[in-house]
């Protein structure tokens, strides 16, 4: 309970702190809100110009604008994009759906698929095909994101033509009639993508609890008893890597938000990641505040979720809160 | 010839420091020609004059893609200088100091940590207005925090060796000792540190001039090529697109080599993980 507390309170004092910081990046930007507001090439008298930074507070002190703006948070009034013309909020609501979706998706497979293959290399290692997955790992966890993406698309949508090119759903069709089917059938190939990206971390991590596990006495004894590989990885290695491994993958949920980022810049998926871009890109200051807080609340929750987890599994880790063991 | 692992390492160290040195010596030996365009080389696919092909405009592939690792290379870097001297000022101070600095510089590695890397770069390109300056910090600002922990947990456990101990019973200050006793032995971690965050800053050099922060489409930069890339996939030109990354791929892993078999050289006694 008391470690429960204290969890929550580093939390809200990190949660402070990044407030803080987003907005102090955003008050020092040389972007000019106003002129971002009214776009490029329109001009407004100096008159209007300070009537305007007298509604929006403008020349008040740092302090109290920040302020302002937190309480305005805490109510749930990111404000207005000034892309869009509506709130923030209703926005990031409509399009955190798509990226958790794609973000779920790759986050499971990405770790079966290389749990799986840790456990197989690690079982037959040495050999051949312990050889091609360790290799496979090593090449792949340097491989950026958007250019696999962009090989993806090359392969499977331009030249196979099995995939379309991009968006969540096939486009001229209203939202109410957009089935499943198709959501899934645009969703293939970034979630493959980021599938694939996040795989080799896991992997080698798994590769290497399970050879632990393989050379120590009680597997040795096991194998004196005459049971199976089969048995033994069953009874003694799932149980002793499986937690490691998604403790691991819990902590890649930051790095799989930037992934997906990337990946819906290729494929022109309408998440959260595809609204970033563009909202740095245009400077649309509420929308990219908003996203940047949600997102790391998202990645804040997946740590401690990880934390809770481990000492739900494993009571010995109980007695020390280790915020050092997620890195 | 059977080489020893030993062996088998030098020659690891040496191809890929060859071929970096390769590569950014090419790149300051070729000329600016093959960035013009030419409406008679339009879409060629590569040959023996020009390696990479040619681009919609013309434009010499290898060229640019040379010229683009250039930049790369160049913010790599800037950013590796960058996260790896507040990486180790962090955490001597913290590992050195202890209670409350130790405390702050922790929340704040926390804090660095908890946030999506790619999302924090844009806030920051955002915020000193994109540009190569934006890509740097960015690059230079998120790297740190691992690093940091990392020489504070190395630090900490110095301070209980024996050597520190008496040296503090003989009156050393605490600057002497870390002048004397921390700094030699944490050398190698910056040395190591600084090549290891190499890749991580191409990587992400790459990713954000991919989505467009900063740089005027002009500049030669493997992420706006790949970009170009993507607008212009339907064409089915596949070396517009295979060729760029896999060059950036293999310069990420290069430096991963090397980084890791300096790691081993300079710390054998960790090289058995």
């Amino acid at each position: 309970m008391k470690e429960m507390i204290y969890t929550v309170m580093r939390g809200g004092s990190l949660l402070f702190g990044l407030s803080v910081l987003t907005f102090t990046l955003v008050y020092y930007s040389p972007v000019d809100p106003i002129q971002a507001y009214i776009g490029g090439g329109t001009y407004m008298t100096e008159d209007q110009r300070q009537q305007l930074e007298e509604k929006w507070g403008l020349n008040d002190h740092p302090v109290q604008q920040y302020v302002r703006w937190a309480t305005a948070l805490l109510g749930g009034d990111f404000g207005q994009s000034t892309i869009y013309q509506r709130p923030v909020s209703t926005l990031i609501q409509e399009r955190a759906g798509a990226t958790l979706l794609l973000m779920t998706v790759a986050w499971t497979v990405s770790g079966l698929f290389g749990f799986t293959l840790g456990v197989w290399a690690a079982v037959s290692r040495g050999r051949m095909i312990d050889r091609l997955i360790r290799w496979y790992s090593y090449i792949q966890a340097s491989v950026p994101t958007f250019w696999l993406g962009l090989l993806l698309l090359m392969i499977f949508s331009v030249y196979l033509q099995w995939f379309p090119v991009g968006l969540s759903a096939p486009p001229g069709k209203l939202l109410a009639n957009v089935t499943w089917g198709d959501r899934l059938y645009h969703l293939w190939l970034p979630a493959l993508t980021l599938s694939v990206i996040g795989t080799a971390q896991v992997t080698l991590h798994t590769r290497e609890k399970m050879i632990n596990v393989l050379e120590s006495d009680y597997v040795l004894f096991a194998k004196a008893r005459g049971a199976s590989t089969g048995q033994i990885v069953k009874r003694h290695g799932l149980k002793n890597a499986v937690l490691p491994a998604l403790m691991l993958h819990f902590s890649y949920v930051g790095e799989l938000f930037g992934g997906s980022v990337l990946a819906e810049q290729v494929f022109s998926y309408p998440g959260l990641g595809a609204m970033v871009t563009e909202a740095g890109l245009k400077a649309d200051v509420p929308l990219l505040l908003g996203i940047v807080l949600c997102s790391s609340v998202f990645v804040f929750i997946g740590n401690v979720c990880a934390d809770f987890l481990k000492q739900w599994i494993d009571p010995r880790t109980k007695k020390r809160v280790s915020y050092d063991a997620i890195e | 010839m059977r080489l020893n692992e030993r062996q088998k390492m030098m020659v690891a160290l040496f191809t890929s420091s060859l071929l970096l040195l390769l590569l950014i010596s090419c790149g300051w030996l070729l000329s600016d020609d093959g960035l013009q365009t030419n409406g008679a080389l339009k879409n060629e696919p590569p040959s023996l004059a020009h390696w990479f092909g040619t681009d919609w405009l013309g434009r010499d592939m290898f060229t640019r893609v040379l010229k683009g690792l250039q930049l790369s290379l160049g913010v790599g870097l800037l950013g590796a200088i960058i996260g790896v001297t507040l990486a180790f000022v962090l955490g001597m101070l913290a590992g050195t100091f202890g209670g409350w600095v130790d405390a702050v510089i922790g929340w704040c590695i926390d804090l660095f940590i908890g946030m999506p890397h790619l999302i924090f770069i844009i806030l920051i390109a955002f915020s000193v207005g994109g540009g190569m300056k934006g890509i740097v910090l960015g690059v230079g600002l998120t790297h740190w925090p691992s690093l940091a922990r990392l020489i504070r947990a190395e630090v900490q456990a110095l301070r209980q060796a024996e050597y520190m101990l008496v040296a503090e019973q003989l009156g050393r200050t605490k600057w002497q000792m870390s002048r004397e006793h921390l700094f030699p032995h944490l050398f190698p971690h910056l040395i190591i540190g600084f090549v290891l965050l190499f890749p991580h800053a191409i990587l992400h050099e790459a990713a954000l001039t991919f989505l467009g922060f900063g740089l005027s489409v002009q500049t030669p930069a493997i992420g706006i090529i790949l970009s170009e890339a993507l607008h212009h996939i339907s064409t089915g030109h596949w070396w517009l697109t295979l060729i760029p990354g896999g060059v950036l791929l293999l310069v990420v892993k290069s430096f991963d080599e090397v980084g890791e078999r300096l790691k081993q050289l300079l710390r054998p006694q960790t090289s058995q993980q």
